[in-house]
Formats: structure tokens, C-alpha cells, sequence
């Protein structure tokens, strides 16, 4: 019993998803039952999570699962940023031809999912808790099945997908096969010769080689450079509810599954992870920001964007720091929630036969909603890293975690690419600013949406100003 | 601690900005005016209130804001900074009354963002923690990227895209140094940056980051080409601003940062420093003779002029190495005056020519001709600018100039027989824009249809006229406040690191 303690927010969640799945064969398909059922879920979830914050660490389950602070503070984030993702894609999904029960339904498995991976220490609990979150993440772009583009993009984020799970799968039964473990814990004290079992140098060499897989799998998941290419087309291909999903929590989940492998498990190795995650943090910034520039959609912008981003957060990973890792994590959470934001306008102005997805559609935002636009203009700027913005201080702790390892011209390239980045967040502010409207529909949006991207739009202001209690939480986690 | 009189200026028109916006167009511009003038009084007892005896930084104040990187709410002023604190509030009380009737289009968000602007810009010459100064340096970007994007002219997007990246990628490299120094010495506090030990190489590349982020907003030759572009496009009272004040950022972080955290470096690449600020001073004063549009001209102006600043500043390394120690502290104080001064002109003469476009809509020197004729009053101002832009004396163009210039005669004869062209130049350009425009016949109906300024353009160019006046005549107003902390400067600067 003691054993499935650590694990009661999961718990809960999955059985309270199974409830609402059940439920949402009795209720009208119009009716939001299903929609708020799940954000009381998710609340219960949040406050679950939070509680354990600052617990003392506590492994159970052979092993297998871990809650200590980072986990805790990872949860309760990933539950913010889906308590935001749920408020606004419920009037975009109930507009149009997706099943809305089922949506919510996926999304909170895929949750679960995520929550399951940043807890795992076990290598077969990551893999179960990332398999949760894909199986979701490809029915749910799927979900929109009249629409050939999404079906596409299902079918390519599918097939990659599986890929690099294949691909993480052979890595793991590599370093397997050369300590004879998957319980992360165990693997980290045979690498670094702490335990009665010493590697021979052939099985060391069999560690490195699954490393190399493990990397590929995770920088798949991540979408980092040259492991990217599905990102723009499943991006500009789902429905933009599910790009808001796939590009916000999951990158704190991808962020924790990358620390409890590389560091919670093969820290040893990190003279030979620490460069290939340079070279990919330095081509993803680069790639990422530089085909930025030539998109028109701006889902495909952001896809781009979020490839940049992630060159970012790997920047601070490769120092081999706790200082950089803290840093990496903050980089996760603001970037998570500051995307929502834009994602959120993005979802306010759309409307059914007519999507807000090329930058045209946001000219002259300012006058027709000068909320919106400044909630939108706010993200953007937040992004392009210039304070007094949180995205700044983002910037900001990676930076001087690379520099501080020595990394000082991963440190140039990521600046001097924010600034390319800095030219394609600007345009936006410029559509919805300086150009006049060639839309005159008028913009209708909930009272509570209102209220969500008002807390969300000042929470990025407000972080900035005083982003202390986020940072102080990011180096407990690593403490 | 002591009241934080520091604060109140940076934040009381920063928080009524954001209530002009929230309040709307009918109010904005009576709440603007109080805003600005209450702003203005508030920064008053930091002039009088001001010890002048001493270089230590004063109306200091230091609260943790971000302790788990070192980074502290550290705000203070010296000699050096206060006077560009008070010349930036009553610019921005300029800005008000020149918006007036003249902004139709949203002017509560206008207003608004050039009173949020005024109290960045005041925190950039308080901040006394290098990451505050970085942040306030760079928040400034974005109130002036939408001034220049929503109100400009037809190429607006263009200049205020470029003008955005242009100062974004200098700056971003001076935080890469910023960071580096803390690595070093484990401190943002500006004053532990200026003693921080750093060999000659480390000095070169932080030299090379800081002059990367200054140059390109002073702007020096050869990136000022953002310069024209957005001074063209922007409203007339951005360019005001941008002139006035944005400008001085550079001037104010060379003698804040490049200078005293890398003293050796500076002293090993002055004669490079003083080319290319002889290159803006001449060969940008050639560039102005030739423009058509007067707005154009006035910026190349201000390239040219602020080249006298550059040259003020490093001329002291020349005159460290000949041991004249007073003349490194006149050439000091002159680029200090060159900056308050050109503050002022370069805000008037931008100011002229938007009350000119305001009636005519036109910039084109060749649409004007006889102005005297129809606005005889505002004739009478914009010759009086023109001469103070030109540099004669007794008004405040002339002080910091001939100070720079006698600087530099005690280092090297031919810099100073090149500084002293721009007298010429900067006579010529001006002088001859200011006989097509408003001399002679009235060159056009539109012209012939002119009606003089009102009464609140009165008072905008009149106060204006009253500051060039006062400090032409009595330098010292400024001078005495800033000797102790240019001694101090000296002293620092002319004894090596290691």
C-alpha cells in the first residue's frame, strides 16, 4: 500500500478519466458536461500534485517511480498548462466536427501520460508513460477525420513517431544489455563504479553505443535538429487545439524524461552526451529560427519556433550543471506557458470555416480586438527574449549556464540567433499593428477565456518583473 | 534608507502610462500633461538635492530582486547620470505638449507609451546593477518599436524593423559580456564590474561586446544607417525622443561600462575610436549637406554631433599618455555637455520641422522656401536652433563642441583641425537648409497659406529655447555637478588593470 502512495495524483487521474469516458456515453454531444468534469479532474490532479511539493524524496515500485521535488514541480506545471489548453480549446472544439468527449478524454490520458514519464526512474515506466502520451497525441490530431491535412499529419507524426520510439526502445536494450538493468538508479551507480558490479571496458562501450539511440529518441520527441522534420507538418496540419497540446506540456515532459535518463541514469556518460546535445542545440537554433523567417502560416512559424526553443533548453542541459539543469527547466515552464498564450489567442479568433492560420489573419488585430493583440504581442516579445518579459530571464539562466561550462560560443550562436528569432516575432506585432484589418467579423470570446488569457498574458508580464519564486522552485528541484 | 526618490521617477510615469492607456483618448492628454510635469518635479530635488562634492554614487537604493543569480534592484546616480535624468523629463514634458492636437490616431496608447519610455529610459541611467541596466536598456526597444510602427510614415515597418534588430543585436552582446563578468567576479553591481580584474584579452573581446551594443545606438559610423530610417519615419516627437535621449544610452554606457571595466582595452583601441568618430564628425557632416529632406538632415546631423561625443570620450586615453590630466577631464565633461546640449537642439529641431509638416505635409526642403514671410515668430526659433546647431557661441551647442575641440588641440593638432571642420560643416548644412526654407521669396502657394505658431507651439519651442540659452550661457550649471565624478572617472581610467 505504501508502495502506491507516491503514485495516488496518477491515480486518481486515470480513474477519474475512465469515469468521464464512461459518463460521455450518457450525455448530449453538445452539452460541456464532459468538458467540465475533466477540468475538475485536472484541479483535484493540480492540487494533489502541489501538495507533494517539497515532500521528501520517495522511490517505490522496485524502483520504477519517483516523487521528489522536480517531479512534483514538473506535475503541477504540466496541470496549469492543461487547465489553460482545456479552457480555451473548448468552444474551438465545439464548433467544429471533433468529438469533443473523446477529446477531452485523450487529452487527459495523454496528461496521465506525462505525468507518468516525469516521474519514472525505470526505464520501462518512461517508456510506458511517453507511449500513453504519443498513443493520445496521434488520435487526437487524427481527430478532426474530415480534414485531410490533419489526417496526414496523423499519419506522419504516427509513423515517425513510432520510429524513434523504436529507436529508444534499441537503446534501451543496448544499455540493457551492457549493465543489466532498466532501473535507472541502478544504472547510474554501475556507471560510475559505485555498485559490487564493475563495467569491462567492451560494456561500456555497449552503454555509449544505446546511448546514441536514446539521444536520437528523446531529441525525436523533443523535435530538435536533425530530428525535427515532423514538427512543421504536424504542427500546421492538426487542428490547432491539438498544436496548442503538442507544443506546450509535452516539452516539460520531454524536458523531465531527458533528465531522468541523461542525468538520472547515465550522468556518467556526460562527456559523451554533453557534445552531441551541443551540436543539436546549436543546429536547432539555427534551423529553427532561420526557416522561421520564410513561413506565412503561423503554425508552421511556431513549429519552427518551438524547434528553436528546444535548441535553447538543450543549451542549458549541456553544461552537466545544476545550475544549468534549473535553468533548462525554467526554460520548459515559462516557454510551455507562453506559448499557450499565443495559442490562445490564435484559438479566440478562429472560427468555424475560417481558421486563423496564416499571418493575414491577423492584420489589424489591434483595432479589431486590442486585447487579444496585446495578449498575443506580449507572448511574442516574451519569446524574442527581450525583457522585462519572462522569456527574458529564460534566456537569461541558459546562457549563463553555458557560459559558465565553458560553452561561450553556444552562447553567441543562441544570441545572435534570438535575434534572427527576435525579426519573425516582430512581424506578427507588425500584422496585428501596423496593418489594417481585412477582416471585419467581430471577435467573439467567452467571459472565462477572457479571464484565462488575462491571468495568462500578465502572468508573462508578472514573471517577468519577478520571476523569483518559479527559479527559486527550479533549483530546489535540483538542489 | 531614505526616500526612494530614484524610484518614484522611474515608476510614476511608467504607472501613468499604463493608466493613460487604460483611461482612454478623451482624458489622456490632461492626464499626460500631469503625469509629465508631476515626473519632472519629482526629478528636481535629484538636480538640487545633489552633493557635488563628492563621486559616490547618491539617492542609492538596493533591494534583492532575483537572489539566486546575484541580481539586485540597485539603483544610483552620479554626476555623469543625473543631468541626462533631468534632461529626459523635460523632454518628455515636450513630448506632451507637441502631441497635443497634432496625434488623432489612439493617442491615449501614444501618450501612454511615451510616458512608459520616459521612465525606462530614467532607469537606464540609474540602474547600478548591470542586469537592471541591460533589462531597462532593452525594454525601451519596444514602446519605440510600436511609436515608430503605428505612427510613422510610409516606410515605417521597414525603419522600425531595422531600427529593432539593429540595437537588439548590439545589445545581446553585451550580455553575453555582462554574463561572462559575473562568471569572473561573481558580481553584477556595476561599481564591482568597474574593479574587476581583467587581462588584456578579456578586456579586448568585453570592450569589443560593449562597443558592439553602444555604438550602434549612438550611432557611430559605420551602423548608424538605422539612424535616418527611423528618424524619417517616426512621429516628430519620436524623433524628438530618439534624439534626445535614446542617443545619450550610448554615450552615458561608454562612459558608464566600456570605460572603466575595460580601461586598457579602451586606452589600446582609442586611435580606432577616434578615426571613425572623425569619420562621423566629417564625412556625416558632407552626407547632411546633401540631403533634400529635412528630417534627414537633421539626423545626419546628429551622427555628426554625437561623433563629438565619442571623440570627447576617447580622446582622454591620447592625453593619459601625454599626462595632461586636466585636459582628459575637459574632454570628458565636454562630451557630457555635447549630450545634454544636443539633447535639447536636436529635440528642437525635429520639433521645427513637425510643426512645419503639420501644416504642409511635407518634408522636402524643396516644398518650403520664404517661411519667414507667413511665421515670422517661428522663424525667429528655428534660426535660433540653427545657430545653436551650428555651434555659436552663447548657446549650448557651442560649450561642449569647443570644449572637445580644446581637448583635443592638447593631444593632437590634426584631430583637432578635423573636429573643428564640422564648425564649417555643421554651419553649412544647417545654415544653407535654413536660407531655402525660410529665406527668400515664398517659394509656394502652400507656403503663402502658412499661419504662425499657436500658443502651445510657442511654449514647446520657447522652453526649449529657454534650456539651450541657460546652458550657453552658464555651462557650469551642469559643470559643477559632474566634476567630482569625471575626477573620479579619470582617475580610474588612467591607471591600468593589471
Amino acid at each position: 500500500m505504501d508502495n502506491l502512495q507516491i503514485a495516488i495524483p496518477e491515480i486518481f487521474l486515470l480513474s477519474a478519466t475512465c469515469a468521464v469516458l464512461i459518463i460521455g456515453l450518457f450525455v448530449k454531444p453538445k452539452s460541456n458536461t464532459v468538458y467540465w468534469l475533466s477540468q475538475a479532474t485536472l484541479v483535484v490532479t493540480l492540487i494533489m500534485s502541489f501538495a507533494q511539493i517539497g515532500d521528501e524524496t520517495v522511490t517505490g515500485m522496485s524502483g520504477a517511480y519517483t516523487i521528489d521535488s522536480l517531479s512534483a514541480t514538473l506535475k503541477t506545471w504540466i496541470l496549469v498548462v492543461a487547465i489553460g489548453i482545456f479552457l480555451y480549446s473548448r468552444d474551438y472544439v465545439g464548433e467544429r466536427k471533433i468529438q469533443r468527449h473523446e477529446y477531452f478524454v485523450l487529452c487527459l490520458f495523454a496528461v496521465a501520460g506525462m505525468m507518468i514519464m516525469v516521474s519514472a526512474t525505470h526505464m520501462l515506466t518512461i517508456y510506458l508513460g511517453l507511449e500513453l502520451l504519443a498513443l493520445s497525441q496521434y488520435a487526437l490530431v487524427a481527430l478532426h477525420r474530415d480534414n485531410s491535412r490533419a489526417a496526414e499529419a496523423a499519419m506522419k507524426y504516427f509513423v515517425l513517431g513510432a520510429l524513434a520510439s523504436g529507436m529508444l526502445l534499441y537503446g534501451m536494450s543496448m544499455i540493457y544489455g551492457a549493465t543489466g538493468s532498466l532501473d535507472l538508479h541502478v544504472i547510474a551507480d554501475i556507471l560510475a563504479g559505485t555498485s559490487s558490479e564493475t563495467l569491462s571496458a567492451e560494456r561500456t562501450i555497449g552503454a555509449r553505443f544505446g546511448l546514441t539511440f536514446l539521444i536520437v529518441g528523446i531529441a525525436f520527441k523533443l523535435g530538435a535538429v536533425p530530428f525535427h522534420m515532423w514538427v512543421p507538418d504536424v504542427y500546421e496540419g492538426a487542428p490547432t487545439s491539438v498544436t496548442m497540446f503538442i507544443s506546450t506540456a509535452p516539452k516539460i515532459a520531454a524536458f523531465a524524461m531527458l533528465i531522468r535518463l541523461l542525468v538520472g541514469g547515465l550522468e556518467t556518460l556526460s562527456a559523451d552526451w554533453q557534445q552531441m546535445l551541443a551540436i543539436m542545440a546549436a543546429l536547432s537554433m539555427v534551423v529553427g529560427n532561420l526557416i522561421a523567417i520564410a513561413q506565412t502560416n503561423i503554425k508552421r512559424m511556431l513549429a519552427y519556433s518551438t524547434i528553436s526553443h528546444v535548441g535553447f533548453l538543450l543549451m542549458g542541459i549541456v553544461g552537466v550543471t545544476n545550475d544549468g539543469y534549473s535553468a533548462a527547466m525554467f526554460y520548459a515552464i515559462t516557454y510551455a506557458f507562453t506559448t499557450l498564450a499565443a495559442f490562445g489567442v490564435l484559438l479566440a479568433i478562429s472560427r468555424e470555416g475560417h481558421e486563423a492560420d496564416t499571418l493575414e489573419d491577423l492584420a489589424g488585430l489591434g483595432k479589431r480586438n486590442a486585447f487579444l493583440a496585446t495578449i498575443m504581442s506580449v507572448s511574442m516579445i516574451s519569446l524574442a527574449g527581450v525583457p522585462p518579459l519572462v522569456g527574458f530571464y529564460a534566456k537569461l539562466s541558459v546562457l549563463q549556464a553555458a557560459v559558465g561550462a565553458g560553452f561561450a560560443w553556444l552562447a553567441i550562436v543562441g544570441v545572435i540567433m534570438s535575434v534572427v528569432g527576435a525579426f519573425y516575432y516582430l512581424r506578427v506585432i507588425k500584422f496585428m499593428f501596423f496593418d489594417e484589418p481585412t477582416d471585419a467579423v467581430d471577435i467573439e470570446i467567452a467571459g472565462d477565456v477572457t479571464a484565462g488569457l488575462a491571468v495568462n498574458g500578465l502572468a508573462v508580464v508578472a514573471l517577468g518583473i519577478a520571476p523569483g519564486f518559479i527559479m527559486a522552485a527550479c533549483i530546489a528541484a535540483f538542489a | 534608507m531614505s526616500f526612494p526618490i530614484l524610484s518614484l521617477t522611474i515608476w510614476l510615469p511608467i504607472i501613468a502610462g499604463i493608466v493613460i492607456i487604460v483611461a482612454g483618448n478623451e482624458k489622456s492628454r490632461k492626464l499626460a500633461m500631469g503625469a509629465s510635469v508631476l515626473t519632472f518635479l519629482v526629478s528636481l530635488p535629484l538636480y538640487f538635492g545633489f552633493d557635488a562634492s563628492t563621486a559616490a554614487m547618491q539617492f542609492t537604493e538596493n533591494v534583492a530582486w532575483l537572489p539566486s543569480f546575484d541580481i539586485n534592484y540597485a539603483l544610483g546616480v552620479d554626476g555623469i547620470s543625473m543631468p541626462l535624468i533631468v534632461l529626459t523629463t523635460i523632454i518628455n514634458v515636450i513630448v506632451v505638449i507637441s502631441a497635443w492636437e497634432v496625434i488623432k490616431d489612439r493617442p491615449a496608447v501614444y501618450l501612454g507609451a511615451f510616458s512608459i519610455m520616459t521612465g525606462l529610459m530614467i532607469g537606464v541611467f540609474s540602474a547600478m546593477d548591470a542586469i537592471l541596466f541591460y533589462v531597462f536598456f532593452e525594454a525601451t526597444l519596444i514602446p519605440m518599436f510600436l511609436i515608430i510602427g503605428i505612427w510613422g510614415g510610409p516606410k515605417r515597418v521597414y525603419a522600425t524593423v531595422k531600427f529593432f534588430l539593429y540595437t537588439f543585436l548590439g545589445s545581446v552582446m553585451m550580455l553575453i559580456a555582462l554574463i561572462y563578468m559575473y562568471r569572473e567576479g561573481g558580481s553584477f553591481a556595476v561599481l564591482d564590474l568597474h574593479n574587476l580584474i581583467l587581462n588584456e584579452q578579456q578586456q579586448f573581446w568585453i570592450f569589443l561586446a560593449f562597443l558592439a551594443a553602444f555604438a550602434v545606438k549612438i550611432p557611430m559610423w559605420p551602423v548608424h544607417t538605422w539612424l535616418p530610417d527611423a528618424h524619417v519615419e517616426a512621429p516628430t516627437a519620436g524623433s524628438a525622443v530618439l534624439a534626445a535621449i535614446m542617443l545619450k544610452m550610448g554615450g552615458y554606457g561608454f562612459l558608464r561600462f566600456s570605460l572603466p571595466v575595460a580601461p586598457d582595452a579602451s586606452a589600446g583601441m582609442d586611435t580606432f575610436m577616434i578615426v571613425i568618430s572623425l569619420v562621423a564628425v566629417v564625412y556625416i557632416g558632407f552626407v547632411a549637406l546633401a540631403q533634400r529632406d529635412m528630417k534627414k538632415l537633421i539626423a545626419y546631423s546628429s551622427i555628426s554631433h554625437m561623433g563629438f561625443v565619442t571623440l570627447g570620450i576617447f580622446i582622454a586615453f591620447q592625453l593619459i599618455a601625454k599626462g595632461d590630466m586636466a585636459g582628459v577631464a575637459l574632454g570628458i565633461e565636454g562630451a557630457i555637455i555635447q549630450m545634454i546640449s544636443h539633447g535639447f537642439i536636436s529635440a528642437a529641431m525635429f520639433l521645427c520641422v513637425g510643426v512645419m509638416y503639420d501644416r504642409i505635409h511635407s518634408r522636402e526642403i524643396a516644398d518650403y522656401g520664404g517661411v519667414i514671410n507667413t511665421m515670422p515668430i517661428f522663424a525667429a526659433f528655428m534660426v535660433f536652433f540653427a545657430m545653436a546647431n551650428a555651434g555659436l557661441p552663447g548657446t549650448s551647442g557651442f560649450v561642449g563642441e569647443f570644449m572637445v575641440i580644446l581637448a583635443s588641440f592638447k593631444a593632437n593638432f590634426w584631430i583637432a583641425f578635423l573636429a573643428a571642420l564640422t564648425l564649417i560643416l555643421g554651419a553649412a548644412y544647417t545654415l544653407w537648409m535654413v536660407k531655402r526654407v525660410i529665406m527668400g521669396p515664398i517659394g509656394n502657394d502652400k507656403v503663402a497659406a502658412l499661419t504662425d505658431i499657436n500658443r502651445r507651439e510657442f511654449w514647446m519651442l520657447g522652453l526649449l529655447a529657454f534650456f539651450v540659452l541657460l546652458i550657453g550661457v552658464y555651462p557650469n550649471m551642469i559643470g559643477h555637478v559632474m566634476h567630482a565624478s569625471v575626477e573620479n572617472l579619470v582617475q580610474h581610467i588612467s591607471t591600468a588593470k593589471y
